[in-house]
C-alpha cells in the first residue's frame, strides 16, 4: 500500500521534545521515522534536533538513535550499518537527521565520504537556511538577501551576499544512488521519497526545506505555509535524482510571487526592489536550466 | 606460535589480525601507513572477516569507528600525529560514550616545523582525552598489545577506549623476530565482544546524549573510575596472557636493576631498549644504576613509580615531550606521583628525541653522570652551546 496520511505509522518515535513551536526541523523528523519504522536508527548530529530531544535523562526517540560530532553524521552512519552488518544484521534503516550547516558545512566532508562509498545510509537534511540552534548564523544554505546575526542588514550590507550552495546537485555529482528535495510544506511528496529510500540500497539523500519560525522571523503557525509557498513561487522545488537522471515533480505553471513570500518573514524584510528583482531573476535563470535539463 | 620477521606496524596488523575486529575505518598517514595496508591484504585475502572501512579522514575514522561500536561491534582504527590531532574532537567523544575501540598511533613529531619522525607530542598532548594509552618498546610486545588491548578495553568494567602507542619508525619500521600466536590460541584468550552499552533492535536505546551541570560529574566520574578500573583488569590480562602465550608483562611499568639502584632513569616506549644497554654498562662498572619503563600513561602508574624509586638518590625523566612553557608531561605526572608518596628525591628532565633526534648512549650516560650531582633541571638534549643548560 502506497504511504499517506491515511496509510502513516500511527506511532511517535521523535515526542516530547522541546523544538520551538512551529520547527519545520522536528516535523520532518517525525515524520520520515514514521515512514521508515520502528527499525530505524538514527544519527544526529550536534544542532537543533540533539538540543531538543537528546538532554538526559529526558531523552525523546523511541527507536534505537545516538547524537553524533557536529562533522560526523555520514561517518557515524557508516560505522552503525558496517557494525550492524558486520554482525549478520541487515533488518534495519540507518538514518541521519542534520541541518544546512551541519551537511553543507562541516559535514560536506564526511557525507561525500559516505556517497563514495555508496554505504547503504539515508541522509536528510532539514534545511532551515541558517545555524538555528547557535542563534541564527548564516551558513552556506542561507539564501541571498537573508538576514543573520552573522550577515546584519545595514547601511552597507543587505543580510547574505551569497546564493544558497546547490547541495541537491552538489550530491547527485557524485553518482549516488538516490537524491530528492522535498519540503514540509508537500509532506505527501516527502513520505513517498522517504518510502522510496527506504527500499534502495547504497547510499540515499533527502534535502528537505524546512521553514524555522524563530530565525525567519515569521509566525509558528505559518511553517508550512511558508514552506508551500516558498515551491510555488519557485524559490524551492520538488526533484528527484535517480540513475543519473534529475527530475522535477512539480512544474508551477504560474510562480506566485516572490515578494510576497520574502516580505512575510522578517529576515528579508530590508530587501529593496532591486534585490527582489535579483532574487526573481536568479529564480528564472534556475528553472530556464531544470526546463533545460531535468525530466518532467 | 610461528616465528615471523616482522617490523612494529606489521606486528601490530598480526595481533589485530588475531582479535577479529568486525569493522576497521583505514585512513592512511606516515608512519602508521603499513598497518591499514597489512590489515587490507588480510581482508583480501579472508584471513580477516573484517567490514573495511575507507574514510576520507581521520575524524571520520574514529567516529565511523564509534558508529560501530555503538551497535556492538568490535572497532578498530589507526592513526598519527596529524592525524590523531585531526580526529581529536573524536577522542574524549568516544571516551565519554565508553566505546571500548583499539586505535594504534604511531608516534610522530606534530606540524610546524613539518616532520614524520618519532617524538611522542602527538599522543602525550591527548593524555586527558580519557583513553587508555600504552607505549611498547619491541615490535613482540606491539603484537601482544594489540590483542591484549581489546581484553583490557572492552572489560565491562572499564568499557574505555585504547590507544596504543608505538615510536614512528624506530618501532613500526624496524624489524625483529616475532612470536605470532595461532588464531586458536587468540581465540582462547579473547572473549567476544559483548556490551549492554549499545544500540539494538530488540531494545532501542539513545545514546551519546547530553547531560547539564546536575548530573554531568556524575558521568564524568563514572568514566574516570572506568580507566581507573583498567589498573585492575590490566594484570588480569598478563597472567591470562602468559598461561596462554607464555610471555609475561609487568603491569603498568618495567623496572630493570632498580633495586638497590641509586640513579633511575623513568622513560617510554622504544628508547628504553638503549637505556637497558647503558644500564648493564654501567652495572659493569659498579655503578648503581637502574631503568623504570613506563608501559601505560593512562591510568599513570603513580604507586609504582613512587615504590621503585623511593630509594634511590635521584632519578630522571627521558621523554621525547615538551609542554611547552613548562616542562614534559611526563615529568610533571611522575613529579606528581613522588609528591602524593612524600618522596622528595631530587629529578630531572630531559627533552630529547624530538622529531626523530637520535638519542646516543653516550647521552644517556651523560644523564645517569648528572643525576649525581643531585639537581633539579629541565633540559634539552641535542641544541648544543649554552642553550643546552637548565630550561627551568
Amino acid at each position: 500500500m502506497a504511504i499517506s496520511a491515511k496509510t502513516i505509522n500511527e506511532t511517535e518515535f521523535f515526542y516530547g521534545h522541546k523544538a520551538c513551536a512551529g520547527c519545520g526541523g522536528s516535523l520532518a523528523v517525525k515524520i520520515a521515522l514514521k515512514v521508515l519504522g520502528e527499525k530505524s536508527i538514527a544519527v544526529v548530529p550536534a544542532g537543533c534536533m540533539s538540543a531538543v530531544g537528546f538532554n538526559y535523562p529526558q531523552l525523546c526517540f523511541g527507536c534505537n538513535a545516538i547524537i553524533s560530532t557536529f562533522a560526523g553524521t555520514a561517518s557515524m552512519l557508516t560505522g552503525v550499518e558496517a557494525g550492524l552488518r558486520a554482525q549478520g544484521i541487515t533488518d534495519f534503516h540507518a538514518v541521519g537527521f542534520a541541518g544546512d550547516g551541519g551537511t553543507a558545512d562541516i559535514g560536506i566532508q564526511a557525507l561525500s565520504g559516505a556517497i563514495d562509498r555508496n554505504d547503504d545510509i539515508l541522509y536528510i537534511c532539514y534545511d532551515n537556511e541558517a545555524y538555528m540552534n547557535t542563534g541564527i548564523q548564516k551558513s552556506s544554505l542561507t539564501p541571498f538577501g537573508a538576514k543573520t546575526t552573522t550577515t546584519p542588514a545595514g547601511k552597507n550590507i543587505r543580510g547574505n551576499i551569497r546564493p544558497k550552495k546547490n547541495m541537491f546537485e552538489i550530491v547527485a555529482a557524485h553518482g549516488i544512488s538516490y537524491a530528492a528535495t522535498a519540503s514540509v510544506g508537500y509532506l505527501p511528496d516527502f513520505m513517498k521519497k522517504v518510502e522510496k529510500a527506504k527500499n534502495i540500497r547504497g547510499t540515499k539523500y533527502i534535502h528537505i526545506l524546512a521553514p524555522c519560525p524563530t530565525g525567519w522571523g515569521a509566525a509558528a503557525n505559518e511553517t508550512v505555509e511558508l514552506a508551500k509557498e516558498v515551491v510555488d513561487c519557485g524559490l524551492w522545488y520538488l526533484s528527484e535524482y535517480e540513475n543519473g537522471e534529475f527530475t522535477i515533480n512539480n512544474r508551477p505553471k504560474e510562480f506566485t510571487s516572490v515578494e510576497h513570500y520574502l516580505k512575510r518573514q522578517s529576515r528579508f524584510k530590508h530587501l529593496t526592489d532591486e534585490d527582489i528583482e535579483i532574487i526573481t531573476n536568479a529564480r528564472d535563470k534556475k528553472w530556464e536550466y531544470i526546463d533545460k535539463h531535468f525530466a518532467k | 606460535m610461528a616465528k615471523e620477521f616482522l617490523s612494529g606496524d606489521e606486528a601490530f596488523a598480526y595481533g589485530v589480525r588475531l582479535a577479529r575486529p568486525q569493522v576497521v575505518s583505514a585512513y592512511p598517514i606516515t608512519p602508521q601507513t603499513i598497518v591499514v595496508e597489512k590489515l587490507s591484504e588480510f581482508v583480501e585475502d579472508g584471513s580477516l572477516k573484517s567490514e573495511f572501512i575507507h574514510v576520507e579522514s581521520e575524524h571520520s575514522a574514529l567516529s565511523c569507528a564509534m558508529g560501530a561500536s555503538s551497535v556492538g561491534a568490535r572497532a578498530f582504527t589507526a592513526t598519527s600525529s596529524q592525524g590523531l590531532l585531526y580526529m581529536a574532537e573524536c577522542l574524549p567523544y568516544a571516551a565519554g560514550g565508553r566505546f571500548p575501540i583499539v586505535m594504534m598511533n604511531a608516534n610522530r613529531s606534530t606540524a610546524l616545523p613539518w616532520n614524520i619522525y618519532g617524538d611522542q607530542r602527538d599522543s602525550l598532548s591527548q593524555l586527558d582525552s580519557g583513553w587508555i594509552q600504552a607505549y611498547a618498546q619491541t615490535a613482540q610486545e606491539a603484537l601482544d598489545l594489540a590483542l591484549m588491548s581489546f581484553y583490557i578495553a572492552e572489560d565491562k568494567d572499564v568499557s574505555t577506549p585504547f590507544m596504543a602507542n608505538l615510536d614512528g619508525f624506530v618501532l613500526t619500521h624496524t624489524y625483529e623476530v616475532v612470536d605470532v600466536p595461532t588464531a586458536e590460541q587468540a581465540d582462547a584468550f579473547l572473549p567476544k565482544f559483548e556490551t549492554e552499552n549499545k544500540m539494538s533492535l530488540d531494545k532501542p536505546k539513545n545514546l551519546a546524549f547530553s547531560a547539564g551541570p546536575d548530573t554531568n560529574t556524575f558521568f564524568k566520574f563514572k568514566e574516570h573510575c572506568g580507566i581507573l578500573n583498567a589498573k585492575e583488569v590490566i594484570p588480569k590480562a598478563e597472567k591470562r596472557f602468559s598461561e596462554i602465550f607464555g610471555r609475561k608483562y609487568t603491569g603498568l611499568t618495567e623496572s630493570y636493576k632498580t633495586d638497590e639502584a641509586d640513579y633511575i632513569i623513568i622513560t617510554l616506549g622504544s628508547i628504553a631498549g638503549l637505556v637497558r644497554e647503558v644500564v648493564d654498562k654501567l652495572r659493569d662498572r659498579g655503578e648503581k644504576v637502574g631503568l623504570l619503563r613506563i608501559r601505560y600513561m593512562r591510568p599513570f602508574p603513580n604507586e609504582e613509580i613512587s615504590a621503585t624509586v623511593k630509594k634511590a638518590k635521584a632519578a630522571a625523566v627521558l621523554e621525547k615531550d615538551i609542554s611547552f612553557g613548562n616542562e614534559g608531561a611526563v615529568y610533571t605526572n611522575v613529579n606528581s606521583a613522588l609528591k602524593k608518596a612524600d618522596l622528595t628525591l631530587p629529578t630531572s628532565n630531559y627533552i630529547a628525541g624530538l622529531g626523530g633526534r637520535n638519542i646516543s648512549a653516550e647521552e644517556i650516560e651523560g644523564i645517569f653522570a648528572e643525576l649525581k650531582e643531585g639537581k633539579t633541571t629541565v633540559k634539552f638534549i641535542g641544541i648544543g652551546g649554552e642553550q643546552s643548560g637548565d630550561q627551568r
